[in-house]
């Protein structure tokens, strides 16, 4: 059988040796943990403790600021020191709540659960909501708002996001490794709340031992089934892994649920499964701390809230001279000029490099030689978009199909000019978006 | 660890491939045809060939030095200009020619309308074409061993017949470069090969000519004429390495099909109906001209749009 793929993308250096083979280890907190409230996709979470309160792990700090939102909660015991604008890992000061470790892990209750099958779908649909899970694999949408569509009996397919075609990202292949029950569970979860609706568990097959993994573990589960894409990046990209699976295209102006599916990445469905089954809230994750620039690379399972500096540390910390330091991996990641940040719902790795190619490849002209026409998996032409963009021509660039960029930087990785397409673009998404909220229409 | 690092926007990495690897696999898919015109057109060839690359090369470095602009010869552009024309020059051509002619094609076409990436015609055909309209006699000359040849179209369009087998090796009258079919398909497989060209502008190129000459050719079907027609003059040469430039081709996959098209359909009738028996190099900047237009009608549907339009409508 050919292996589900898309058209286009590209196939970078995937560096997933450096960690692949480390196991999920432990990464204790140190220090003051730092909960930003807003760590989701949609309304800040509102504090419901104040400076001086204890509060205990897995205690609520912040609630739902709405329905698109998602609470926060204390991942240690301890006090609360103060309520402050914080740097994030995505390089923006967001309010957040400092807790000073008192180093005890005093637990609050869990949640209480029963049986999956004496939960109606609201009840399941509530304990995710109050558990605050949201898209762990980096956009942070609240996971009980992709769960609510509004016809929920047109669901058909259920994704589970195990890709991972991320460079470097080695999180979820060794959650499929180690913890296959929980990505099972939680997908079952799912298929509770979408009866007609069959679940598949999407791997790259650059991960053999995962697949092999995860087939036998839901050998007796009639309504799950392992799909095994051919490698390539943007494979995990939510529209690049519904086709490749379903074939099935959506643009920018719709939702997965629009086709009938809903997607969810490994770890997410992780949560799930600790939130409905366990009754236990988002208190960690696993992040891959990788690169050629930390001394031992591998994956921690991180308290939300633990400074960037503590997790790396526990992979031996940076080496001496390292360039750039990245929240997630050299792809879709966000570089960080200050790492005094904490880890987020959404760090799903800390990638560091000696070496900063961006920063030792200088930009030349366009030679139109259309190398990102080939790569780019929504077929747009980047050479084109991004003069468009220089120019601030909004019109010819929606023209060009502008808005269907996802800005999985293939267009950058291949350009041999080095040009920042992907950044022009981004850029003038975000300004044509601007303009067309001022205009009041979508 | 208070220093501040680097940052820049997404992605962080870079493949390897700059222009300047592109460039330099052109030049090395350029040689066979290169080294077989110094065979067989002898030293002459070689001294044009060296300078009209070096003509090109300091024409636009003096140029940007004059003009204070970023030195850019290291990309090897104007090495690939200067190689290209000299390709197209007749051995018997006088070292004025070459220089006039480099200099026209980086100065002229290349660096007054913004430099590299931004010419509309390519430069190495533009600056021929500029030279066969001024000095027709001299670019027409194709006299080489003291014997005055005729082009095997030139032959053929007298009625005389001509040797296939010859015209494959190279082993006629012509530019310098232009001859060999073989030496030339060689370095296109090696560009084919390392994904340097893709097959879809020379393949449609050459397709739809041969079916044009098939329909006005004269000879409908015959396929010794066809194959002559394909191997002879600088369609070879044309399509694989100058209706292949970036700069001056479609970038939208659609818009290579239609280019490939006018191509073909605009030699074969320079070709049936023009006054020469020639017509790449014009079709290809007549072509050149086209590009924007083409561009313009042939946006591709991004991915998604298509089916909701169908959607739409059903």
């Amino acid at each position: 059988m050919a292996l589900l793929t898309f058209k286009g993308g590209v196939h970078p250096y995937d560096g997933k040796e450096l960690s692949k083979d480390r196991p999920i280890t432990l990464c204790p907190p140190k220090g003051d943990l730092v909960y930003p409230l807003s760590q989701h996709i949609g309304a800040p979470a509102l504090p419901v403790v104040k400076k001086g309160d204890r509060v205990l792990a897995g205690q609520k700090i912040a609630e739902a600021g709405g329905f698109v939102s998602a609470p926060v909660y204390a991942s240690v015991s301890g006090t609360v020191k103060s309520i402050e604008s914080h740097m994030t890992p995505s390089g923006n000061k967001v309010e957040s709540i400092v807790v000073e470790d008192d180093g005890l892990y005093e637990e609050a209750p869990s949640f209480p659960v029963k049986p999956l099958s004496e939960m109606d779908r609201d009840e399941v649909l509530q304990l995710i909501r109050e558990a605050g899970v949201v898209g762990l694999g980096g956009a942070g949408f609240p996971t009980h708002v992709k769960l609510s569509p509004k016809e929920p009996d047109k669901i058909d397919t259920i994704l589970v996001n195990c890709a991972e075609c991320e460079p470097y990202l080695t999180s979820d292949y060794r959650l499929m490794m180690e913890r296959p029950e929980k990505i099972i569970g939680g997908l079952k979860v799912i298929l509770n709340i979408f009866d007609r609706a069959a679940g598949y568990i999407c791997i790259e097959d650059n991960k053999p031992e995962a697949v092999e993994i995860i087939r036998k573990a839901c050998k007796n589960e009639s309504r799950i089934q392992v799909k095994v894409l051919k490698t390539k990046y943007p494979q995990g990209a939510e529209r690049m892994l519904i086709y490749a699976v379903t074939g099935r295209k959506l643009n920018s102006s719709m939702l997965p649920a629009d086709v009938g599916c809903i997607v969810d990445n490994c770890d997410t469905v992780c949560s799930i499964y600790d939130a409905v089954v366990l009754g236990r809230p988002l208190l960690s994750r696993v992040v891959t701390v990788s690169g050629d620039g930390v001394v031992s690379p591998g994956n921690f399972e991180c308290k939300i809230g633990t400074n960037v500096n503590v997790v790396l540390e526990a992979a031996g910390g940076l080496k001496e001279g390292a360039e750039k330091v990245i929240a997630g991996g050299p792809m879709m990641g966000v570089a960080m000029y200050d790492l005094d940040v904490p880890t987020v719902k959404t760090t799903s790795a800390i990638t560091c490099f000696m070496h900063d190619d961006v920063k030792s490849s200088p930009v030349t002209a366009c030679i139109n030689c259309g190398r990102c026409v080939k790569a780019c998996s929504e077929g747009l032409v980047p050479a084109r978009l991004s003069q468009f963009a220089e120019k601030g021509d909004l019109e010819s660039f929606e023209k060009w199909h502008g808005m269907e960029c996802v800005e999985c930087g293939c267009c950058s990785y291949v350009c041999p000019a080095k040009r920042p397409l992907a950044q022009m673009i981004r850029n003038t998404r975000r300004i044509a978006m601007a303009e067309r909220k001022k205009r009041g229409g979508k | 660890m208070n220093d501040l690092r680097n940052v820049s926007s997404s992605p962080h990495v870079r493949a390897q491939e700059s222009s300047a690897d592109l460039m330099r696999w052109v030049l090395i898919a350029l040689l066979p045809a290169s080294l077989f015109g110094i065979w067989h057109f002898g030293p002459k060839a070689l001294f044009l060939i060296v300078l009209t690359v070096l003509v090109c090369v300091a024409a636009e470095f003096l140029y940007e030095k004059g003009m204070h602009k970023p030195v850019t010869v290291a990309d090897g552009s104007a090495a690939v200009t200067g190689l290209l024309l000299a390709l197209n020059l007749p051995v018997s051509a006088p070292w004025w020619l070459a220089v006039l002619g480099g200099v026209f094609a980086i100065v002229v076409v290349k660096q007054l309308f913004g430099g590299l990436g931004q010419n509309f015609m390519n430069p190495a055909l533009a600056a021929r074409c500029f030279l066969l309209i001024s000095f027709a006699a001299r670019m027409t000359d194709f006299t080489y061993d003291a014997v005055s040849g005729a082009t095997p179209l030139a032959a053929m369009r007298a009625g005389e017949s001509v040797d296939l087998v010859s015209m494959f090796v190279g082993t006629t009258a012509g530019t310098i470069g232009e001859t060999s079919v073989i030496a030339i398909l060689l370095g296109a497989l090696l560009l084919l090969w390392k994904k340097v060209i893709s097959i879809r502008i020379p393949g449609i190129y050459l397709l739809t000519f041969v079916i044009f000459m098939a329909l006005f050719g004269g000879h409908g079907l015959d396929p010794s004429y066809l194959a002559a027609q394909v191997c002879g003059g600088g369609l070879m040469l044309g399509a694989w390495f100058m209706a292949t430039d970036y700069v001056t081709s479609p970038i939208t996959p659609a818009g290579q099909i239609v280019y490939g098209v006018c191509l073909g359909l605009l030699t074969g009738v320079f070709r049936c109906f023009g006054a020469s028996a020639e017509g790449v190099s014009y079709a290809i900047i007549l072509s050149n001209l086209l590009v924007p237009l083409i561009e313009r009608i042939t946006i591709p549907a991004a991915f998604g749009i298509a089916r909701m339009k169908r959607g739409k409508k059903a």
